[in-house]
């Protein structure tokens, strides 16, 4: 499903190039569930965007079901993270003037879905997180827990075969970072492809393959039985 | 992403922020406003000075003394070489220059009326009878004066109504001794009530035969000739004519100026459309003014959202999606301020003039036009840069921007 070759990214910070990215090569097949680990600094956000179409890498060869995507343009990029991936972020990332429901329209909206239509594929989604007595409500009205439920519900709504999640239990308690990795594992086994970043061990412990970063190369990658 | 949806978001923006997207408006309002009253003012000016000139009677000539050419001002007449223009003049031309209806010899100046121990400083005009159909003014009670009384220099005069009401009051006033300038003079009529005119007051005048006027005035001159042509098409070979008469009787010299009506309306209508223009355009640097507001706001609007942005466009908004939704904040705006200002600016100008009679008003269609489509433009304009600035954010450095 995805395939990155020789991946590198630098950045310019003034006179100098940093290596954020050294030669990373990796494939992620259909169906997977995937923690990253790593010491914070290493590289996983950066890969994180670089797999997520909202970044470019400096050299090397990303393809995504088959399509390189250094030859795509922004637009298509764009219609690529509206389809096929779902973002899950630390910080939630909720649009804070809409309701729960709206937001979760946002990704619909950008497909060209009208308005009656996006709302009956939003309502079921925020049911499935168990959201929906609180539907019109703010973000800054719900607990932590519940906006990430928000987020993920978003991340779902255009039925992307990917769903990648940066930290999204770092900002949440541990009753809600155990819910949310639930509702995370159970989409995993409907078959949708998986990337959590995290500095959990409990949560790589529930996935099936753990990926260590460390200064910007791949320095570990078991499947656990 | 369809239109609507991207107004709707658009139009939630501004709502978010009433005070702010107010005062922003507030800037495009107020210069939309003034354009709009600005060039009302400039438009009604122009109106009303062409209809009180067409109402003094269509298709005049002025003929007065001296040369003024049209290029170098006033030449003043030098001694010896100009012939004054004379009664005679005048009634040459009544009867040899075809093309005119009418040729009618004026002298005018202010003067002194008295009747019993009531006075009053007074328009005294001398003239012929045909000023009533030259100039569109006719007599209401009594008669006007006749070619017998300026052959004879009859001693009778005609009051304009103010006049009569300051001496008379609602006393009969025909048949009444007046004296002027120390003259006995006999009052024949009463003129039609008429009203002010280009800031003169038309009933505030005494008309006595051109004859007897020139006597009050110790001169045997005409200070003015009008001259009428019946259709306008002829005003150019009437202005032959009377200068190929005129000029046999003053030793072939052209020491007359000939103005014509349409002439006089052209320079004023160029005079006003330059100061409706001057004044339009000071509005509309107001205006400008208001658009660079919007940007401002625009700016701080783009960078208080960077991360909207950035959440927007992970979700799979295009470059495209993000200038939409900022070009349609700024123009709904403008668009909005623009509506609010016509309706303010139209609302002055139609209720300006029922306050202020002296500042007519006329509300144009080209200027509520022009001034609309003027703001949308400025809200394009300087809706542009903000827009593209968030549309080219990258989605990466937004999201981490806090
Ligand atoms: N846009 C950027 N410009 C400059 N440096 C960056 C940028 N993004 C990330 N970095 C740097 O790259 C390194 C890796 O960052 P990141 O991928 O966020 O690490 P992690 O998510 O593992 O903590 C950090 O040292 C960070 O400062
Ligand atoms: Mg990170």
């Amino acid at each position: 499903m995805i395939e990155l070759a020789n991946i590198t990214k630098t950045y310019r910070m003034g006179e100098v190039d940093i290596t954020v990215l050294s030669d990373v090569s990796l494939k992620v097949r259909q169906g997977e569930l995937i923690a990253i680990m790593g010491p914070s600094g290493s590289g996983k956000s950066t890969l994180m965007n670089i797999i997520g179409c909202l970044d470019r890498p400096t050299s090397g060869v990303y393809r995504f079901e088959q399509r390189e995507i250094s030859t795509l343009s922004d637009d298509e990029l764009a219609s690529v993270r509206n389809v096929k991936i779902g973002f899950v972020f630390q910080t939630f990332n909720l649009l804070p003037r809409f309701s729960a429901l709206k937001n979760v329209e946002v990704p619909l909206i950008y497909s060209g879905v009208p308005a009656r239509v996006r709302r009956e594929r939003a309502i079921p989604l925020l049911e499935q997180v168990g959201l929906s007595e609180r539907m019109h409500h703010k973000p800054t009205e719900l607990s932590g827990g519940q906006q990430q439920r928000v987020a993920i519900a978003r991340a779902l709504v255009n039925h992307p075969p990917l769903l990648l999640a940066d930290e999204p239990t770092g900002n949440l308690d541990s009753r809600s970072g155990e819910e949310i990795l639930k509702i995370l594992t159970g989409l995993n086994k409907q078959g949708v492809t998986i990337i959590i970043v995290t500095h959990d061990p409990g949560v790589a412990a529930l996935c099936k393959r753990n990926i260590h970063l460390k200064d910007g190369q791949i320095v570990g990658d078991q499947v656990t039985a | 992403m369809n239109f609507l949806e991207t107004f709707r978001v658009s139009f939630e923006a501004i709502l978010s922020n009433k005070v702010r997207s107010g005062l922003t408006m507030l800037g495009v309002i107020i210069g939309v406003m003034a354009v709009i009253l600005l060039v009302s003012i400039g438009e009604g000016a122009r109106v009303y000075i062409t209809k009180e000139l067409t109402g003094l009677g269509t298709n005049l000539l002025i003929i007065q003394p001296g040369k003024t050419s049209t290029s170098g001002g006033f030449h003043p007449p030098s001694a010896g070489t100009v012939r004054k223009l004379t009664y005679d003049d005048a009634q040459a031309l009544k009867r040899r220059a075809w093309l005119l209806t009418d040729a009618v010899p004026l002298v005018f100046g202010t003067g002194r009326i008295k009747f019993g121990n009531l006075g009053r400083d007074t328009m005294i005009i001398g003239t012929t009878p045909e000023f009533q159909r030259v100039r569109n003014l006719y007599v209401d009670t009594g008669s006007f004066i006749s070619q017998g009384d300026v052959d004879s220099k009859a001693k009778i005069v005609v009051l304009g109504t103010k006049v009569k009401e300051e001496l008379f009051g609602d006393q009969n006033a025909l048949g009444k001794v007046v004296m002027l300038s120390d003259a006995r003079y006999r009052v024949v009529g009463v003129m039609r009530k008429k009203g002010t005119s280009l800031g003169m007051d038309i009933d505030d005048v005494v008309y006595v035969p051109v004859t007897s006027g020139q006597e009050l005035f110790d001169t045997d001159a005409l200070f003015e000739i009008i001259a009428s042509t019946p259709r306008a098409e002829d005003t150019d070979r009437a202005i032959a004519q009377i200068k190929d008469i005129l000029m046999k009787r003053h030793a072939h010299k052209e020491d007359f100026t000939l103005q014509t009506q349409g002439a006089m309306l052209d320079t004023m209508n160029t005079i006003l459309g330059v100061l409706t223009a001057v004044l339009g355009g000071i509005a509309g640097i107001s205006l400008l003014v208001g658009g660079i507001g919007i940007m401002n706001i625009m700016l701080v609007s783009v960078r208080e959202r960077t991360r909207e942005i950035g959440i927007r466009k992970a979700l799979g908004a295009r470059n495209k999606d993000i200038m939409a939704q900022f070009m349609i904040e700024a123009m709904t705006l403008s668009g909005a301020g623009g509506i609010i200002g016509i309706l303010i600016g139209v609302g002055l100008a139609l209720i300006i003039p029922v306050f202020i009679d002296v500042l007519p008003t006329s509300v144009s269609a080209w200027s509520i036009l022009m001034a609309f489509t003027f703001s949308a433009a400025v809200g394009v304009f300087f809706g542009v840069y903000p827009a593209r600035k968030a549309a080219l954010q990258d989605p990466i450095q937004a999201l981490r921007y806090e």
